[in-house]
């Protein structure tokens, strides 16, 4: 279809096209965590890790969804797990970007905590920022008790334990 | 064409507000029910396909997370429509007509809860003149609403008695959210919400889901000793802004209808999914349905109305219906836009 020609229609000929209109949307949603992430959050709060295995493939998620993935049935029994953990991989950030709430460079990391089967996304610090590799050994630094919150920001980031790097086998399932 | 049924239907208990369940938990269930039913699976499932809307979730991409309620591994053959699970079952019944497949899950979901549906939904409207004015979605309707009763073509007493029937079927419906008996004179008392719309002349804002397996030929006869078979389906579409139709009558329901062959033989009874008492009328004319036919025997959308699934449990619960023997022949009818914009038209019969 060709534009239509404004000049040819008379009663239009002077007026200036709109090129761009401008309609503001704003929804207010309250979004609902679920059974599974709900009871998680709440263990976050209490500075417990509580993952949920699957009882068809065993696999133990962290944070738990209320289902496994893979094989599409509800994941009910729970897991206590450690604060500790391995760095499965990592990503140092050298580029500052739009509401950046770190001082650049740092490290973002996958943390894949003892006993789960799901990587948690978080920071790696107290050590420089060119030391962190995969199959670094690290453990979670909370919040202090007064400012815990039903939010997985309760663990400020996680720092290196000092052990032997993990075994590239005990994570290479994990990338 | 192939002959392909709808074997198995399942749907949440629907309710104003699921509390604590997110649409995976929401959903599970469901499917769950349906796998242990039908003996499928996932991974020997032929095809899946689902319908949903991220803005009721507020969330872009959340159909993809809902997944996690199918299991999807090793990875599957699956598609999505961003419209109600009607579509998504029309999809799934175009691809058991290409033959390579025997089996379809469809399922579909509404959380409406999270947000303010009628707000939601004057997203759909057209973007550049109605949408920013933001009428609500009872606005919208009442409009169409008016525009009927101006047409001479029904009273609000028709309508009320609309909503007496369905409040009434309901009641044999352990799935609904709202049931029981009302009169037209105790409906007719009641203020408007949008005038000329009352409370009851709306559907409730649910929460809830659905889900359906299609087969096709001897692997439906094998999952159901009396598939609901479907011998015609079809939808059309009509025009986007409001003022380009008559709002009165439906031409895409009808054309959908006639081919979809609704007038070839009579029909037992109709699952119209017309959220609003007053479209209810104008989809049954349409269709040309006679007085005789049993009209939303489930309490239809009034009694729940999870929205992206209402439509795919019109169908589901036609089929239930042909497939308990209650019936031979039904009608089951899907919306989705404002004011019945688009139509989607399906016959069913039940046969051994």
């Amino acid at each position: 279809m060709s534009p239509i020609d404004l000049e040819q229609i008379p009663a239009l000929a002077d007026v200036e096209p709109v090129k761009s209109t401008k309609t503001p949307l704003r929804l207010d949603y309250e979004y609902t965590a679920g059974a599974a992430s709900s009871r998680f959050l709440r263990a976050v709060k209490e500075k417990k890790l509580r993952g949920q295995r699957c009882p068809k493939c065993g696999k133990v998620y962290l944070p738990p969804r209320g289902a496994c993935p893979t094989d599409g049935v509800p994941t009910t029994d729970e897991v206590e797990l450690p604060h500790t953990g391995t760095v499965t991989t990592f990503c140092v950030v050298n580029v500052p970007f739009h509401g950046q709430q770190m001082e650049i460079p740092y490290v973002s990391a996958n943390v894949l905590v003892d006993g789960a089967d799901l990587p948690l996304f978080g920071l790696i610090q107290e050590m420089p920022a060119h030391d962190v590799r995969m199959g670094l050994r690290v453990e979670a630094v909370w919040k202090d008790d007064d400012e815990l919150e039903t939010s997985l920001e309760n663990i400020k980031w996680w720092r290196p334990t000092g052990e032997p790097d993990a075994d590239p086998s005990t994570y290479e399932g994990q990338m | 064409m192939r002959d392909v049924a709808i074997v198995a239907f399942a749907q949440s208990k629907h309710e104003r507000r699921i509390e604590g369940y997110n649409e995976i938990e929401m959903m599970m269930p469901v499917v769950g029910e349906l796998w242990e039913r039908t003996g499928l699976s996932a991974d020997t499932v032929g095809f899946t396909c689902s319908g949903s809307t991220d803005f009721l979730a507020g969330q872009a991409f959340s159909f993809v997370t809902i997944l996690d309620a199918i299991g999807p591994w090793p990875p599957i053959s699956e598609s999505h429509v961003e419209m109600d699970g009607a579509w998504a079952l029309y999809e799934a019944w175009v691809k058991l007509q290409m033959g390579e497949i025997d089996t379809a899950l469809v399922y579909s979901y509404g959380k409406s809860s999270p947000g303010d549906l009628p707000k939601v939904l004057t997203t759909q409207l057209e973007p550049y003149s109605v949408a920013p004015l933001w009428p609500d979605a009872i606005s919208v309707a009442g409009l169409q609403a008016r525009a009927l009763l101006d047409s001479g073509r029904a009273t609000e007493a028709d309508l009320a008695g609309v909503a007496v029937r369905n409040r009434a079927h309901a009641k044999d419906n352990p799935k609904a959210q709202l049931a029981g008996d009302y009169t037209v004179e105790e409906i007719l008392a009641e203020p408007y919400l949008a005038n000329p719309l009352r409370k009851h002349d709306c559907p409730p804002i649910t929460d809830g889901a659905a889900a359906v397996i299609l087969a096709a030929g001897d692997v439906a006869r094998e999952l159901n000793d009396r598939p609901a078979w479907i011998r015609g389906i079809d939808h059309r579409v009509e025009a986007h802004a409001l003022g380009a139709r008559d709002l009165t009558r439906s031409a895409s329901t009808r054309l959908a209808g006639e081919k979809a062959g609704v007038g070839d033989a009579p029909v037992d009874f109709a699952e119209l999914h017309a959220p609003f008492t007053h479209q209810e009328l104008i989809v049954a004319e349409a269709l040309g349905l006679g007085d005789d036919v049993t009209v939303n025997p489930s309490g239809g959308p009034l009694a729940a109305n999870p929205v992206m699934a209402a439509g795919l449990i019109r169908l589901g619960e036609a089929a239930e219906r042909l497939s308990r023997g209650e019936g031979d022949r039904a009608v089951a009818h899907a919306t989705s836009g404002p004011c019945l914009q688009q139509n989607l038209v399906c016959v069913l019969e039940g046969e051994g």
